[in-house]
């Protein structure tokens, strides 16, 4: 973003910060309409009753937090997240780096990787469905090496089957996020190091890594609030009520929509959105040390 | 030793990429084969008979048949086609038009407040769908347009995802073309028009086919707002279909799955630099 310029920064510079609001105006109406007013009213609502509409203070919070499901659903989701990003991370590092450099078919490669972006859930749901069946492909072919068969998605093997999942969707993206953070170093820091008769592997440890650091955490960050949608897939394959090992807060949430318990869910919606605003501040300090 | 170490690169990436690739072309293969090799392939999965499925990615018998008998005979397919393209368009639309000039806003002018409206903005497109049902439930619920397709457009056209995508291209207009306008004696309408809309134009096509995809492939929304079935967007109609339909199945997910992939290859490049825009300093 670049920086305020002090002229334009008051009103001073009048009818030009009027232009500005001007432009602004038509979308941030829409915004305080459909996100910020309903989310005051919904924090509002944290603190009341759902029925009889009393104030009841932290009654809500202490209900959701004792609450076993939201235990459970929380406990899996920050699990999930916990194996999830640091496996994609490298994941998508190493196909950066190997895509980095000259290549045949390297723009093959890169569609190949980020296609499953663009693939809808629902059109994949069938074949994971024949993939994971108690008979399906995977099975068969864990049969054919000589090993057990696994209940994919009636034992806790139904968890990595969501991460499976999640690496399949983000790994391009995260992909295309290092490549641009490679892009980013200079050339010449590399052929200095080279001159000084460093190796291929020191250059990667002494040069890459420390600048990639920046990118690191941005990725992180962009890959934890992407970890969110994986509810598409999970509730695709498994439904409302999936294996307990991938019971996440979305199903949670979905499950007390229908049961109405809006008391439940303000509360709740106020907790998460209390933990992305906390990631989004990390964010944004690392982006301020960036510049 | 450079020769076989890029072969070997090689070979990495392309075991990769047949695995990441795999559910695609099986998806795909399932559509030209027949109900019949289907069942066959799959039915240890479909009937509990014994033995393993098994597949192959070239059909024994390839057949355009239960295509044919999608796209002629099942006219609530076209229903729900229609309401996934209807809905997308509307979104990505409406998402350009609004956001564009707030995006300019952003990106360009500093007044009191922008800061902080940069900052609500950058929070409200990394909440997840989750936290934001409930509001979004209760505003479309005065308003009276639960259960009709607006409510599935209006609240996504203002997701402020597009606007931060778009922001960072007008950033990037060197000032000193904006500043030889100004002398010129244009005003900013007119800047925003002739100079930010031109340039920034990549930024505006990586918007709209991040937007694309996002809205073609939306699940929990209209989920969460549309109760009558006819209005339901083919990612809501296609887990319903059960694995004893695999024909209609398997050629409904193609359906789904080639206007997506589409908009993917045609505009790839957009899309890298739609998704690196986040990557870099904000």
């Amino acid at each position: 973003m670049r920086s305020c310029r002090p002229l334009t920064c008051t009103w001073r510079n009048n009818k030009r910060n009027l232009a500005g609001v001007l432009f602004l105006l038509p979308n941030f109406l829409g915004v305080i309409v459909f996100a910020l007013l309903p989310f005051g009213v919904v924090v509002l609502r944290s603190f009341q009753s759902a029925v009889s509409g009393e104030w009841t203070g932290l009654k809500n919070y202490r209900e959701i937090f004792g609450n076993t499901a939201f235990r459970l659903a929380a406990g899996n989701t920050l699990r999930f997240t916990a194996v999830c990003i640091p496996l994609l991370i490298l994941l998508s590092l190493a196909l950066a780096v190997l895509l980095q450099k000259a290549l045949p078919g390297k723009n093959f490669f890169k569609s190949a990787f980020l296609l499953p972006m663009a693939v809808p859930a629902a059109s994949v749901v069938l074949v994971w469905k024949v993939l994971f069946h108690s008979n399906g492909l995977i099975n068969g072919l864990l049969e054919g090496l000589g090993m057990e068969k696994a209940a994919w998605m009636s034992s806790d093997l139904a968890f990595w089957v969501l991460v499976i999942s999640y690496l399949w969707k983000n790994v391009g993206y995260d992909m295309i996020l290092w490549l641009a953070g490679l892009a980013a170093i200079p050339e010449n820091i590399y052929e200095a190091a080279r001159v000084d008769g460093a190796g291929e592997w020191q250059c990667f440890t002494k040069i890459t890594l420390p600048n990639l650091m920046p990118s690191l955490y941005t990725i992180s960050v962009l890959s934890f609030l992407n970890s969110f949608k994986i509810f598409r897939e999970a509730w695709l394959v498994a439904g409302d009520y999936p294996h307990q090992s991938m019971y996440l807060l979305q199903h949670l949430y979905s499950n007390w929509f229908r049961e109405l318990s809006f008391d439940k869910i303000a509360a709740a919606a106020v907790v998460n959105a209390g933990v992305v605003f906390l990631l989004v501040l990390l964010l944004k300090k690392a982006w301020d040390k960036q510049e | 030793m450079k020769r076989l170490k890029t072969t070997l690169r090689f070979a990495v990436l392309s075991v990769l990429a047949a695995v990441i690739c795999f559910p695609i072309l099986f998806a795909v293969s399932g559509a030209f084969m027949q109900q019949w090799e289907l069942e066959e392939n799959l039915g240890p999965v479909l009937a509990q008979t014994e033995g393993m499925a098994s597949w192959n990615l070239i059909p024994r018998a390839p057949s355009l048949a239960s295509l044919v008998e999608l796209l002629m005979d099942t006219p609530q397919f076209f229903v729900m086609f229609w309401n996934s393209l209807k809905l997308a368009c509307c979104i990505v639309g409406g998402q350009l038009l609004m956001g564009m000039p707030a995006a300019w806003s952003l990106a360009r002018f500093r007044f009191p407040g922008s800061r902080a409206v940069s900052m609500i903005y950058l929070v409200l497109m990394l909440m997840p769908f989750q936290v934001l049902m409930f509001p979004e439930y209760l505003v479309l619920d005065q308003m009276g347009i639960l259960d009709t397709h607006g409510a599935v457009i209006l609240p996504a056209v203002f997701s402020t995802f597009p606007v931060f995508i778009m922001q960072r291209f007008f950033a990037g207009i060197p000032e000193e073309i904006l500043e030889a306008a100004r002398i010129d004696g244009a005003g900013e309408l007119r800047l925003f028009l002739h100079i930010g809309l031109p340039l920034g134009a990549s930024g505006t096509v990586s918007a709209g086919i991040l937007g694309f995809l996002e809205a073609w492939n939306m699940i929990e929304q209209p989920m969460t707002f549309l109760k009558t079935k006819s209005l339901w967007p083919l990612s809501l109609f296609l887990p319903q279909i059960t694995v004893k339909d695999a024909a209609f199945g398997f050629t409904a997910a193609l359906m789904m799955l080639v206007p997506a992939v589409l908009v993917f290859l045609s505009g790839q490049e957009y899309l890298e630099q739609g998704i690196a825009a986040a990557a870099l300093k904000g």
